[in-house]
């Protein structure tokens, strides 16, 4: 995530060209080596280190809520900050960067999935560490993660398509409910479900299985949305998105079978962390395949302007069709994921609220953009986390920021930018930029 | 006699959602944006109709002076929508106007996202401990074979009925309304005729959240308990009883929130009353499958600018 962070706002628009100087030949292999650094200094000596700088413990979420918390701690927590994080990352990322370039130069010359695994395990190994340091770092890693794919499967929508869609936590709802369905009737002795159906062990691997359920539940959801929104063109799918999540909602709460309002819980917990980072990336990967398709060129088409797209042979029904099952695939698929994670659900946590934020984290980061959800999602997930110690200004300070950036970028804030795997780990020259 | 009962309390509901709905559909018919923040200047009306209420009849008090209850309802009323008319032109002015030429759908964000901060900023205000609106009228109760009327219920379908009226005759007759109606068939055209945009738009907010906060005030009056998250289940049904009523049509809002205040009241006299919601929007949903712009609305081809 930290890298992430870095590798695009150095893409982005960092003013000082000295700056630019300095990061242009780093590749990003040696942003991930120097992350992978720091979390390992964390790692090892992070704990005693925040002892000697007065601090109890090391501070969870870069220090956020030690500055917020204790104001006399600040200069201790942004020691660590700098000593811990900035400091190694930096260094060792200029140091490496001749030879990572060298390296990813080497692996050019091979397929492009070996150099994207090696960055994925140098990612996941990151987030390992980064996340082992405590429980709650892991529970807000996990959710992230698990945004991410909110966002993106939204971002599809109401980026990619251009129509604005209500129904993700619909969609999510279901894709929850249908995956704990699964899990709970087959591999846990519960109440309602009866006794286990087969045996514990084969659980993890029929995982998947209860996840592609719910995803595709949501998606037979969706049909119901799209049949009638997509005969005309307008703002017709927002009401009758808009009525669909409603309607999920009071359907669960009448259907006693699955707890009504009270809820589900005691799914199986085996949303652990690699099986939802590789759901993620896996998700990541195939909607950026989706979009940069025939399909998603033709989506983008639609959107611009359909009449023109008719025109041009573009089956605009079908493609809006199919573009929005993908999306709410994907949602019910992140929704089993979150009711595995979580390990309750209710109907009342899929209402207007986790619209808010759904929408909050696709316009943040920015529309028709894979970078755009990333960003948004990890920073409005963080963001809520870091802010806690505000407790309800924390609901002042959110959604202050998104109208500011609603009026000063109002398409977000990395809007309309390709997610190129092979650009993005290529080796970098200083001539660069 | 238990469907007159009904009958009543649906014409109740519904006068609180067709209040609320206008707002919307003023908004959406001129400015072509889904104002999210409405639930929640309903609310803030509410809130700001407390505070009249209870600064008139502490003065009353004070001044050893009895006004008659419904002069201080009336003017409560009166206060509360001048004041929330300006709450309503300052998130135009903060929220929209800068956003004019935005993807529209970025305003609905800001609009979203000020609606959040309006309930926030009420709960760190006034805390969460629900307020009680001072009872300003008594209730006098009236029995028309068998069917309990109050005088509160009879005095809020009439104060709606009489608003929307007002409303529709002010857009058919007055310039300002023949502005709005011409903004609402042409927004890029209409304003290069001299027609002042800003204004017109600052208008259609004060004259929206003016009536929500009238919708507020009543609500307050029928169930004497606020809390800052009462706009968001009000809100979100009125804002589809708008869609449902047709794009700028007074009349058709005025009817789809009426219409919404039938099916919730009559839902539970055949089905157990946990299925309101659901049937509802079920109804909701076939209504517009039939007749996607609404009730009284003319199809029209948005442009979504994004």
């Amino acid at each position: 995530m930290e890298s992430t962070g870095d590798e695009l706002s150095i893409n982005g628009k960092l003013k000082s060209s000295r700056v630019r100087e300095f990061v242009a030949p780093i590749p990003l292999l040696s942003w991930l080596l120097g992350a992978l650094v720091a979390v390992a200094l964390e790692h090892y000596i992070g704990t005693s280190f925040a002892q000697t700088l007065g601090l109890r413990k090391a501070p969870m979420l870069f220090g956020f809520d030690i500055m917020l918390k204790q104001p006399t701690l600040i200069h201790s927590a942004l020691t660590y900050l700098v000593l811990i994080y900035f400091l190694p990352i930096i260094v060792v990322a200029r140091l490496s960067a001749a030879g990572m370039n060298g390296l990813a130069a080497i692996l050019i010359d091979y397929p492009l999935m070996l150099t994207v695994l090696i960055h994925l395990g140098m990612l996941y190994a990151i987030l390992h560490w980064w996340s082992n340091m405590s429980l709650y770092r892991a529970d807000v890693l996990r959710f992230t993660l698990i945004a991410v794919l909110l966002t993106l499967s939204l971002n599809l929508i109401n980026g990619y398509m251009g129509e604005f869609s209500c129904s993700h936590p619909g969609f999510m709802a279901l894709g929850a409910y249908a995956s704990s369905v699964f899990t709970l009737g087959l591999f846990a002795d519960d109440r309602v479900f009866g006794p286990a159906l087969l045996p514990q062990w084969l659980g993890p691997y029929l995982f998947p299985v209860a996840l592609v359920l719910g995803g595709v539940v949501a998606a037979v959801g969706a049909l119901a949305v799209a049949i009638p929104s997509f005969r005309t063109r307008g703002d017709y799918l927002a009401i009758i998105s808009l009525a669909f999540m409603f309607i999920v909602k009071s359907l669960i709460e009448n259907l006693e079978f699955v707890g009504g309002p009270r809820g589900l819980g005691d799914q199986p917990g085996w949303a652990n962390r690699p099986v939802v980072f590789v759901t993620v990336v896996l998700g990541i990967w195939i909607i950026n395949n989706f979009v940069r398709s025939t399909l998603g060129k033709a989506l983008n088409a639609v959107r611009d302007n359909e009449m023109a797209a008719d025109a041009m042979t573009v089956d605009t029904r079908q493609t809006k069709i199919t573009a929005f099952l993908f999306g709410a695939f994907w949602a019910g698929v992140a929704g089993g994921l979150y009711a595995h994670a979580l390990r309750y659900i209710n109907p009342g946590s899929f209402g207007i609220q986790m619209l808010a934020e759904g929408l909050a984290m696709v316009y943040f980061g920015g529309l028709n953009s894979v970078y755009g959800s990333i960003v948004g999602a990890c920073s409005i997930s963080l963001l809520g986390e870091m802010l806690r110690p505000l407790e309800l200004f924390k609901w002042i300070i959110i959604p202050l920021l998104l109208i500011l950036v609603m009026i000063f970028r109002p398409t977000g804030l990395i809007a309309f930018r390709e997610f190129d795997v092979k650009k993005l780990v290529r080796p970098k020259q200083a001539s660069d930029r | 006699m238990v469907f007159f009962q009904n009958l009543i309390n649906a014409l109740q509901w519904g006068s609180f959602y067709a209040l609320i709905a206008l707002g919307y559909s003023m908004v959406y018919s001129i400015l072509m944006l889904f104002n999210f923040a409405h639930g929640d200047i309903f609310m803030v009306g509410a809130y700001i109709g407390f505070g009249v209420a209870t600064a008139l009849v502490a003065l009353t008090a004070m001044g050893n002076f009895a006004l008659p209850g419904w002069l201080v309802l009336a003017l409560t009323i009166l206060i509360s929508m001048f004041l929330t008319s300006f709450v309503g032109m300052f998130v135009e002015r903060v929220g929209y106007r800068p956003l004019r030429d935005a993807p529209r759908a970025s305003a609905a964000i800001t609009g979203l996202m000020i609606g959040i901060i309006l309930e926030t900023g009420n709960l760190i205000l006034l805390g969460a401990q629900r307020i009680s609106f001072p009872s300003l009228i008594e209730t006098s109760t009236y029995q028309l074979g068998g069917v309990v009327v109050t005088n509160k219920k009879i005095m809020i379908v009439l104060v709606s009925i009489a608003l929307s009226f007002a409303l529709h005759q002010f857009i058919r007759r007055t310039r300002w309304g023949m502005a709005m109606r011409a903004m609402a068939f042409d927004y890029a055209v209409v304003p290069l005729m001299g027609v002042p945009l800003n204004r017109i738009a600052a208008l259609t907010f004060a004259i929206g959240s003016g009536l929500a906060a009238v919708a507020g005030i009543l609500f307050g009056v029928a169930y004497p308990v606020l809390d800052p998250y009462m706009g968001i289940l009000v809100g979100w049904k009125a804002f589809v009883a708008a869609i449902l009523g047709g794009r700028g049509s007074v009349v058709g809002a005025t009817l789809a929130g009426f219409l919404l205040g039938f099916i919730e009241m009559f839902v539970p006299m055949v089905f157990p009353s946990t299925f309101r919601d659901l049937i509802a929007y079920s109804i909701i949903l076939l209504i517009l499958v039939f007749r996607p712009h609404g009730f009284f609305g003319e199809p029209y081809s948005a442009r979504l600018r994004l």
